[in-house]
């Protein structure tokens, strides 16, 4: 089908999209990328009246590292992040997760922040994006403030975002060096959908873990962080044995829902599988071989 | 809804047109502009029959509103072969039988030139892999596979 009738308006920066929103009211979206909205629309599923597309301002279009961490612009496209030096140095598992993403075309048009910000559950660049850990950065009319990623992801397709702020970047935490990122997902097919996905990060000083994140997607409203999978890795050598006790922690009382691809118990055993091999190559770039 | 004026370049070609905000990349290139190479399928972006390149690199052009192509370069299907030669794409295309009905034609040229100009000396499972962006119902995809190895041979010895 096609997008039902909107108003199209086009910020020149941030400061203009945010001044658009809240002129604009409760109806207007920003538009990025468009790949996931723009379906939407065109199934109906969504009718704003106002959309703001930010894809030409140029203050929103960097991409850069620093010691901090990875800074994504939120009209940096997901194939310009995924290919970028900085991004494979400074935060391989948000390159990896776009890699999982969608098809090439799509990478090409579609913005990671654009991915983060609309929140499916179900998604690569949410989880990873909280698996790593950071900061978004909103704006609205009365100016700008940072929303961790642990407080940023409220529910289905839902934000800490208020009415009248665009999110204007995000902010990946840098992990010092001795660190391993494992993302895994499965789908039906490499381009469709994934039924179930782990984001796991581990760092290991001197033979022992003491510091690790377990990321799941599919499986909750949210990307689901595994506190019990975590509390168990950190402070015990990387093994096998520890990873599987991980993988069973992650996936204890997980209730995923049933859909056509998989039953929720299904969406269970794929967590424990996925956090376990996830895990297991974390560890290994952790030790530095790849 | 509103109505904007938009430039682009086509093909080569400038043209300026006042679309509607909700107006498909896709459509305004069928119906405003003519260009009918480019198929829409799915209209949500999974198929990749109206694949376009711009400024290069395939967008599909059914999730995208011409609006947004304001100043860009667009590349289509009919670009390949301006006059009566075919594009060695084509040729190979034919010449393996890599296409039936067609209607995932156009995509599939579009996306397999953008891989052959990323590598002119990319492999059948490169292929495969970048193909995959695009749906084709006809072939099972191998006839496809073999034309882009072909073609990309054929397109480095002219290059060479």
């Amino acid at each position: 089908m096609k997008s039902p009738p909107f108003e199209y308006h086009r910020a020149g920066s941030a400061t203009e999209a945010a001044a658009l929103l809240g002129e604009l009211g409760f109806d207007a979206r920003i538009l990025a990328g468009g790949q996931s909205l723009i379906p939407l629309m065109n199934l109906r599923l969504a009718a704003p009246g106002f959309l703001v597309d930010i894809t030409h301002a140029p203050d929103l279009a960097g991409i850069g590292a620093n010691g901090a961490g990875l800074h994504v612009g939120a009209a940096a496209r997901q194939r310009t992040v995924e290919l970028h030096a900085e991004t494979l140095a400074a935060a391989p598992v948000l390159a990896d997760a776009i890699s999982n993403a969608g098809q090439v075309p799509v990478r090409h048009q579609g913005t990671v922040v654009g991915s983060i910000a609309h929140a499916d559950p179900s998604a690569e660049m949410p989880a990873a994006f909280k698996a790593q850990g950071g900061t978004v950065t909103a704006q609205g009319a009365g100016g700008t403030r940072e929303i961790s990623s642990e407080d940023f992801f409220e529910g289905y397709f839902t934000t800490a975002l208020e009415e009248g702020e665009l999110v204007t970047g995000v902010t990946v935490d840098a992990w010092p060096s001795g660190t391993g990122h494992g993302f895994l997902e499965f789908s039906v097919t490499k381009e469709s959908w994934p039924i179930a996905l782990a984001a796991v990060m581990v760092h290991v000083d001197a033979g022992t873990i003491d510091r690790a994140s377990v990321v799941l997607g599919g499986v909750a409203e949210v990307p689901l962080r595994r506190p019990e999978a975590e509390a168990i890795l950190v402070g015990s050598a990387p093994g096998a044995e520890v990873f599987a006790g991980a993988a069973e922690a992650a996936a204890a009382g997980i209730e995923p829902l049933s859909d056509s691809f998989g039953s929720g118990a299904y969406r269970k055993k794929l967590a424990r599988v996925l956090t376990r091999r996830a895990l297991t190559t974390a560890a290994e770039r952790a030790g530095g071989a790849t | 809804m509103s109505t904007h004026d938009i430039t682009v370049t086509i093909n080569g070609a400038a043209t300026s047109a006042s679309v509607e905000s909700r107006r498909s990349l896709a459509d305004f290139l069928r119906h405003d502009v003519g260009l009918v190479g480019t198929h829409i399928g799915c209209e949500q972006g999974a198929c990749g029959a109206c694949t376009v390149l711009i400024g290069g690199r395939s967008v599909r052009s059914c999730i995208m509103f011409a609006v947004q192509a304001d100043g860009a370069e667009i590349q289509t299907v009919e670009s390949l072969a301006p006059g009566a030669e075919m594009h060695p794409l084509q040729e190979a295309f034919r010449r393996h039988q890599g296409l039936q009905c067609g209607f995932c034609t156009p995509g599939m040229l579009l996306r397999s030139l953008e891989l052959i100009n990323d590598n002119p000396n990319l492999t059948a499972e490169e292929a495969r892999e970048g193909i995959s962006s695009n749906m084709c119902r006809c072939t099972g995809y191998q006839y496809i596979v073999d034309a882009v190895l072909d073609a990309a041979a054929e397109m480095r010895a002219e290059e060479g």
